[in-house]
């Protein structure tokens, strides 16, 4: 805890608490609709496994930034500071494991990074959190290459699914000014250091499940200023329903 | 999409020095996905240390059919039993 920063500081570093417990805790939303509806029973554990570890993610980043389930069931789409591409439809699997893998390989190298930062909570977070990304990562790449070289109807499916994502990948890689903030005082890493990291590996998953990089599209950015797409809201609908029809309810 | 896929037996090493122990099966395309199936089923509660799957079909079974030649003989032999040994307490998984 940097308990002696001004208060800007404490400002930056709680929206950045916000924005990685907002990435796991909506990515987690979104893989735990696949629960009962996974394409096999292996696979559909498989992607509650993956759900569980992002919301344990969100509760340790979420407690440390304030009140966990306030933050997580009373806040609005606007005051969310996730990336848009966590909040996509799940789509078919292939789109799913599309979007997983661009944002967990992002998310990985990020990881990595911060077990350096100088914030002793995100040092612990960090460390513990990058061995559940780093088998994210790779169970998505497994699938990648799989779906793209497997059959004619999973290789369309697979490429389909990434074509979807691509654009959001660029807002991964922005820098603003709160963040910037943050970079300066070793607390966050600084994405743009890893994006070429980031970009060929991405690559040498694609050409090994023997599919085309998409072309770059115009990019999608606003989700850490809270400027969602349509599918936040019906997300957080489901999500939020029962504590804020019944405040008081335990379980 | 399970139906084309070969069934593995699972088994699982719940700590060093033990031996493996089959827990189950799942579906998988390939090894390394029957690994990773495994992983997620078998060992989501800190059960495993390591992990083998073995394919099905690999598994040569024996004939219930032939339960009674294979086995009966050796009930009649109880001295093939260490039970007239003390064990000491401190020995454990035996």
């Amino acid at each position: 805890m940097a308990t002696a920063s001004p208060v800007t500081d404490v400002d930056a570093r709680h929206d950045y608490l916000l924005r990685l417990g907002d990435d796991s805790l909506v990515l987690g939303q979104r893989l735990s609709e696949w629960c009962g509806h996974g394409p096999v029973l292996e696979v559909d554990i498989s992607l509650a496994n993956l759900a569980l570890d992002l919301v344990g993610q969100a509760t340790l980043l979420f407690e440390e930034a304030g009140d966990g389930d306030k933050l997580a069931f009373h806040r609005d789409v606007l005051d969310f500071r996730n990336c848009l591409l966590v909040e996509q439809p799940n789509g078919d699997f292939a789109r799913t494991i599309a979007r997983h893998l661009l944002y967990t390989t992002w998310q990985h190298k990020l990881f990595q990074r911060l077990t350096q930062s100088t914030d002793r909570f995100l040092v612990e977070f960090a460390s513990k959190a990058v061995k559940e990304v780093a088998y994210h990562r790779e169970l998505a790449s497994e699938w990648t290459i799989r779906l793209g070289d497997g059959t004619g109807e999973s290789a369309r499916r697979m490429a389909e699914g990434i074509d979807w994502n691509w654009r959001f990948v660029p807002e991964l890689f922005e820098v603003d000014e709160a963040l910037q903030d943050l970079i300066g005082q070793g607390i966050a890493p600084d994405p743009r250091d890893f994006e070429d990291e980031y970009r060929s590996a991405i690559a040498g998953v694609l050409a090994e499940a023997k599919l085309e990089q998409p072309a770059d599209q115009r990019p999608i950015l606003g989700g850490r200023r809270g400027h969602h797409s349509e599918h936040l809201g019906h997300l957080l609908a489901v999500m939020q329903f029962l504590p804020r029809t019944y405040p008081d309810a335990t379980w | 999409m399970s139906h084309d896929w070969p069934l593995w037996e699972v088994f699982v090493r719940t700590k060093g020095g033990l031996a493996h122990r089959h827990v189950g099966s799942v579906h998988a395309p390939d090894s390394e996905l029957a690994l990773r199936h495994a992983r997620d089923t078998y060992t989501r509660r800190m059960e495993g240390v390591s992990l083998w799957v073995v394919p099905s079909a690999e598994i040569t079974a024996s004939d219930p059919e032939q339960a009674g030649e294979l086995f009966e003989p050796a009930e009649s032999k109880i001295y093939r039993h260490p039970t007239f040994y003390n064990i000491p307490d401190e020995v454990k998984h035996i």
